[in-house]
């Protein structure tokens, strides 16, 4: 079954969560460094829970052009078709 | 301010203005003069080196300055040229023979520098099809190696096989003859935690992955001959690159590589960072080859660790938040505000000891750190000062309940 973009996106704040830690409000715009005040290495940390929730790899190459939560819920979405 | 280079670093630079000024500033510190390996003059007044990772305290050992000096009055300054061009003299050779002959291996490249050796290796051997697959907390040298290759780049969870088993399954299954470099440390600087090789070369190799470890803090501290943690843990055989460096048991500066792969020849072909650099001078290159020499059959390693452990146990019985246990060379203790840390720098600088402050990003967990590196050089009575200045520290900015007495006296 193809998952929707809308239910990546709530998987993906579903592992955001424990970074989130003043529960900041998740948008498919909200920046990682700016609005969730998470840093590089948060950001890899959150990669690699992804990875693990929708069995894909993600290279860390790709970092540097994903900077909303949107953002990775796109290139979920890509790989996962991928596969 | 759009066109301003420098706008990206203004909060860094706010950060760095905001440090104490003058000799408590932990990233200005000079050393006037340097008396021994555990000792110089800091701020005019002597200072015991508790954070130096000369393990060995090699720097200035009489055979390794005798052989540089030789080489400095017979060979010159420096080679001003390339490896590929003149800047190879016989002495470079013999130090790969010395390293080759030290690590048992058909194969030895010697780098300027041991961050250029995880520079040139990652990067050129990782092409653009192939896969890099790197431990979570892997020193800056590691990550900028793959940001130079083209290669893909996975990280794992910090020595954890499970999480390296899943990374690697997802990645044969997608792509079963990609090639795949897993690179492990050793030893992990900051808290001095060693990797569980066995597992993780064993699950390596299940996916036909080749294994580099970098021994950069375990060369001349772990293994019956001072190879390091592989030879430690007995999977040298497993391993199929060793990259490491003089700068630190080996007490000089330089980085290598050393390989059985028959074909290991072909990176002095192709490897950027061991091409388009001036090769390490004639004294550094004699003194790393008698270190080798002396690190193989030297029994320093067990009053290394003793005094780590001395330090370690000391700390820990004092109160402190432990980030290690001594199983290395390492001590360190956890502060939680890193307000806190720098002051505790700061006053430990004032009491004569000099430790490394150790902040995020630079540390994993994010933990802001006082870290000592011991060597074999410190004796107890340098290691029992230390202690008695981290308690007096320690009490003094609230971090220890009570002076523990049985301590100190």
């Amino acid at each position: 079954m193809t998952q929707t973009i809308d239910e990546i996106f709530e998987q993906i704040c579903t592992l955001i969560a424990p970074f989130n830690k003043k529960n900041i409000p998740i948008t498919k715009d909200s920046l990682f460094s700016v609005d969730l005040e998470l840093d590089s290495l948060n950001v890899m940390d959150i990669l690699s829970e992804i990875e693990d929730e929708f069995d894909i790899t993600v290279p860390l190459n790709m970092l540097p052009d994903l900077e909303t939560v949107g953002q990775f819920a796109e290139i979920v979405k890509q790989l996962l078709s991928e596969q | 301010m759009t066109f301003d280079l420098f706008e990206k670093f203004d909060s860094i630079l706010n950060d760095y203005n905001s440090l104490p000024k003058g000799a408590a500033n932990p990233f200005t510190v000079s050393m006037e003069q340097v008396l021994s390996p555990t000792t110089a003059i800091i701020n005019g007044r002597k200072t015991i080196l508790a954070g130096t990772n000369n393990y060995m305290g090699m720097t200035f050992n009489q055979e390794c300055m005798d052989a540089a000096q030789e080489a400095l009055l017979t060979l010159g300054t420096g080679t001003t040229g390339s490896r590929m061009l003149n800047g190879t003299y016989n002495s470079h050779k013999k130090l790969e023979d010395t390293l080759k002959k030290f690590y048992d291996t058909q194969h030895a490249i010697v780098f300027s520098t041991g961050y250029q050796a995880n520079l040139g290796i990652i990067a050129t051997l990782a092409g653009p099809k192939d896969y890099v697959v790197i431990d979570a907390d892997s020193h800056a040298s590691i990550y900028d190696g793959c940001a130079m290759g083209n290669a893909t780049v996975v990280r794992f969870k910090h020595n954890d096989a499970d999480n390296l088993d899943k990374k690697l399954t997802r990645i044969r299954k997608n792509d079963p003859q990609a090639g795949i470099l897993v690179v492990l440390e050793g030893v992990y600087s900051m808290l001095g935690d060693q990797a569980p090789l066995k597992e993780l070369t064993r699950i390596s190799k299940a996916h036909n992955a080749f294994v580099l470890v970098d021994e950069a803090h375990s060369i001349g501290v772990f293994g019956e001959t001072g190879r390091g943690v592989a030879q430690e843990q007995g999977v040298e055989d497993q391993i199929d690159f060793i990259v490491g460096t003089f700068s630190k048991s080996v007490g000089t500066i330089g980085g290598y590589c050393v390989s059985n792969n028959p074909k290991f020849e072909a990176l002095r072909l192709v490897c950027r960072p061991y091409i388009f650099t001036a090769s390490l001078p004639p004294s550094v290159v004699a003194s790393a080859t008698k270190a080798l020499e002396l690190i193989a059959n030297s029994n320093l390693r067990a009053k290394l660790l003793s005094n780590s452990r001395r330090l370690n146990n000391g700390l820990s019985q004092a109160g402190f938040d432990m980030g290690t246990t001594g199983e290395s060379p390492i001590a360190a203790i956890i502060i939680a505000e890193q307000d806190t840390a720098i002051a505790f720098w700061g006053e430990m600088i004032k009491e004569g000891v000099y430790v490394n402050l150790a902040l995020p990003p630079a540390t994993p967990k994010k933990l802001n750190l006082m870290r000592c590196s011991l060597s074999a050089a410190h004796n107890h009575e340098q290691i029992d000062f230390m202690l008695e200045k981290f308690i007096l520290v320690g009490t003094k900015l609230g971090l220890l309940q009570d002076i523990p007495k049985r301590i100190l006296a």
